[in-house]
């Protein structure tokens, strides 16, 4: 069937507003709000826009540009992988663990996707007046047992307490230095290369939905948990089995579909995903239907996106797949040429859309 | 899912692209509308286009709850949150809307107690849970809601709640309807009709479509083979000259739709003499409001409310995207200065806003879609 | 704001005969099916909900023959291209 003249007329209009559209979507970031709002925190485009356009221009040096989740520095001959995270997850216990447990993993994983070996962490709290000493024996118990698991070490840390009313009962920051030892050329996003394949290491949205579940004000029961757990060993086993790995994320705020947009933008190539290829518990969907949240925009706290090149695969899912915490792991889609910096999806129903970068806050105070 | 997921099977709507594409007269154009905001939505989702001929246009009516709502009544809106002792309960869509001075989500990062529930009935848990304060909630949506809003003003008027009022925003559909087809501007051939405000007024209410302007209507589900089923539908009915009303989403749409529903409603609201929706200008007998015997849960009543008319911003044309004159990438702000980050209108901020729908998930060039992605050759 | 979901109904509060418990994919909420008093659904059957309200009962018999059309066309499109090919092969 061929294209009249009147609709190939219109055609050329709407890519015309679409490139307009992409211009402006390339332009400087600004941030134009005179208050901080919870957009900024919820690890979207907001966020990303802070960072850029303020803590990137005030404290631009070639490590923080990178943006990666840790920073890769140099130090008397040795490499070191440095990262900080703070967490204010609220409630701060929940089906899967605690916030004890999530300062730990958190940072373990942004270690571990830097390349390094993650060795030890400091741990700061911020406590309000009035927080039950039991609950923090309970939070810090949490976290000798993830630090166990994940071989890190606590070596140091800071208490502060607020007057009630300052804070939500208790706040932690916990930072974290590692050694790099992954020998090929350093993992990022901006290393993807059409064909490279876009691995997932297991079911995604598990934490988020737990922790909007856990909050008690939406009368909802499912049997649903974090998914919250150290991915150095999962990492390692990736990294031993192939060289192909060009860039490893954890899925937190903003979920699956942030990373993909980050892939996309850095590297200046297309991502195209499958819908029926991302693995999503039956539970899960069923409580982002209910609340009309998309899974893909849903924190995880355990999960592991890979970009391997095509040829590497087969042999990455098989060893993620070896792994108990990769049992599920499933390629999710590809990275292509063109459009560049856009993510496409495939829907269940054959139809193709994109996927954009997150606006505004679905879950906020998930981790 | 059940009576989710049999509903988004793609072989079955390949099947049915191809009887579409078969009923299409060559060199023929069609347009469609799907009236509801939801339908947007799930069209341009699920990427529901990819499945029709270049020849059927899908037009984007007024369906949109959110999007109707006057800059005006935002700011009465706001004006309300504002007092010390008043927290404003509201669904999500309407957060972001921008009224003269910032949205929901501004005034909540100023400090404004204003608080996202997912039901009318949370504002209620919230009014017995802080018997100092008083409670306003902002009641949006077309029929489909209005049943859920009549009640909780029933279950507040049964507790004796004395802290708990509604600020009515309830609109109507068929004068939204009346006013696309009485507008010169559109030369549609067909309705894809709503889908969930028809379980509350059935389908009757839609003949005089068929009847007076000779337009077929089809009531559809919210899945896309739902709406796929639809346009087939219509499509046959347009083939052969016909213009009735037919349900296709007749396992949750009754006929007759929700009588209890309806009770309620005209037991605590009536309709308002007039009501302006945003793009559309006033219309007569399109909105509700609070009965007098349920005054006392009339945030109108309650509170000073300014009623100031606020016109639109000069760059927005959010009125002619919500009669489907304009495609959202046809309005000249679209994706520039409006975007869901920044919106200018409704349309952008509301979930089930067209531009909103195609900025988040349409915006992409269909023609450049690589061959092995498509669907049918178009 | 259209969002309605389809939900099974699990079982009604014993003190409260206006709210009822309804599983969607596993996840359970209590919702208030007042809507529907006229014509009360049973633990069993599936319901419409919207905004925390039972607004309609899911007719299954309208569900099965919506989906048996859908198989039919489905059916009818395979025989056309099952025919196809074969005609192709001469």
């Amino acid at each position: 069937m061929t294209v009249n003249r009147e609709q190939r007329v219109t055609v050329d209009r709407e890519q015309q507003v679409l490139d307009r559209i992409d211009r402006a979507r390339r332009r400087r970031p600004k941030v134009l709000e005179e208050r901080i709002t919870m957009s900024h925190g919820a690890g979207g485009k907001a966020t990303q826009t802070l960072i850029e356009a303020v803590f990137l221009d005030a404290f631009r040096n070639p490590q923080l540009e990178q943006l990666e989740d840790a920073a890769r520095l140099n130090v008397g001959g040795a490499r070191l992988a440095l990262t900080t995270d703070s967490y204010v997850v609220s409630p701060l216990f929940f089906p899967g663990g605690s916030i004890g447990d999530l300062a730990v993993n958190g940072t373990v994983n942004d270690l571990s996707v830097s390349g390094a070996i993650p060795l030890y962490l400091s741990a700061g709290f911020i406590l309000e007046e009035g927080f039950p000493v039991a609950d923090l024996i309970r939070i810090t118990g949490d976290m000798r047992e993830a630090a166990a698991a994940a071989g890190v070490r606590i070596v140091t840390g800071d208490t502060k307490v607020v007057e009630r009313g300052k804070a939500d009962g208790c706040y932690i920051n916990t930072a974290g230095v590692g050694l790099i030892t992954h020998d090929a050329a350093e993992l990022g996003v901006a290393n993807a290369r059409p064909g490279d394949a876009i691995i997932v290491s297991g079911p995604i949205g598990d934490h988020g939905i737990t922790i909007m579940l856990a909050r008690g004000e939406l009368d909802i029961e499912a049997d649903v948990e974090s998914d919250t757990a150290p991915l150095n060993g999962l990492v390692a086993s990736l990294l031993a089995a192939t060289d192909g790995v060009r860039a490893l994320r954890d899925a937190t705020r903003g979920g699956v579909a942030t990373i993909l947009n980050e892939i996309a933008k850095s590297a200046g190539v297309g991502v195209l995903a499958n819908e029926d290829d991302i693995p999503v518990r039956t539970e899960v969907r069923g409580a982002s239907e209910l609340l009309g949240i998309d899974p893909m925009y849903v924190a995880c706290e355990g999960r592991l996106v890979a970009v391997v090149a095509a040829e590497a695969a087969d042999k990455a899912l098989a060893a993620m797949r070896a792994h108990p915490l990769g049992q599920q792991a499933a390629i999710i889609g590809h990275v292509t040429p063109e459009p560049p910096g856009l993510v496409q999806l495939k829907t269940g129903f054959g139809g193709t859309r994109i996927v954009d970068i997150l606006v505004g806050d679905p879950l906020p105070r998930i981790c | 899912m059940r009576f989710v997921d049999e509903f988004r099977d793609a072989d079955k709507a390949r099947a049915l692209s191809a009887k579409i594409a078969a009923l299409c007269e060559p060199g023929r154009q069609y347009k469609l509308m799907e009236v509801c905001g939801g339908h947007t939505h799930t069209i341009y989702k699920h990427g529901l286009e990819d499945y029709l001929p270049e020849s059927i246009t899908l037009v984007h009516g007024p369906g949109c709850p959110v999007c109707v709502i006057p800059m005006g009544r935002v700011d009465d809106a706001m004006h309300l949150a504002s007092a010390d002792d008043v927290i404003m309960t509201s669904f999500g869509d309407m957060m972001r809307v921008p009224g003269s001075h910032g949205s929901f989500f501004d005034a909540k990062a100023a400090g404004t107690d204003i608080r996202m529930v997912y039901s009318p009935l949370d504002s209620l848990k919230i009014a017995r849970q802080n018997p100092g304060k008083r409670v306003v909630f902002m009641a949006i949506g077309f029929e489909t809601t209005a049943p859920s809003t009549a009640m909780t003003v029933l279950r507040a008027a049964a507790e004796g709640l004395e802290n708990f009022s509604v600020f009515c925003n309830h609109v109507t559909i068929i004068p939204a309807i009346k006013a696309i087809l009485d507008s010169p501007d559109l030369r549609l051939d067909g309705f894809i009709g709503p889908g969930h405000v028809s379980t509350v007024i059935g389908c009757q209410p839609y003949e005089f479509i068929a009847r007076d302007y000779g337009k077929p209507v089809v009531t559809a589900g919210f899945e896309p083979l739902d709406i796929l089923q639809s346009i087939y539908m219509l499509m046959l009915q347009v083939s052969q000259g016909r213009s009735v009303v037919e349900n296709q989403y007749a396992r949750v749409v009754p006929w007759d739709g929700n009588p209890v529903a309806l009770r309620v409603i005209g037991q605590t609201m009536e309709l308002r003499p007039f009501f302006e929706w945003r793009g559309l200008g006033f219309i007569s007998q399109s909105a509700l409001r609070i009965k007098p015997e349920y005054q006392r849960f009339d945030a109108e009543v309650l509170f000073e409310v300014p009623g100031v008319r606020v016109a639109d911003p000069k760059a927005c044309q959010c009125g002619e995207v919500l009669k489907g004159v304009l495609k959202p990438w046809e309005c000249k702000v679209f994706g520039t200065a409006c975007t869901p980050e920044t919106p200018i209108g409704t349309c952008m901020v509301s979930p089930e806003g067209a531009c909103a729908a195609y900025y988040n998930y349409g915006r992409m060039n269909r023609h450049r879609v690589p061959e092995a992605l498509k669907v049918i050759s178009r | 704001m259209c969002l309605g979901i389809p939900g099974e109904l699990i079982e009604y509060l014993p003190d409260r005969p206006d709210l009822a418990k309804v599983d969607v994919s596993g996840v359970k909420r209590v919702i208030n099916i007042g809507l529907l008093a006229d014509d009360l659904p049973q633990p069993g059957e599936w319901v419409l909900i919207h905004v925390g309200f039972a607004l309609s009962k899911i007719d299954e018999a309208e569900a099965a023959a919506a989906l048996a059309f859908l198989e039919g066309i489905g059916q009818a499109y395979d025989d056309e291209l099952a025919a196809l090919q074969e005609s192709r092969i001469e």
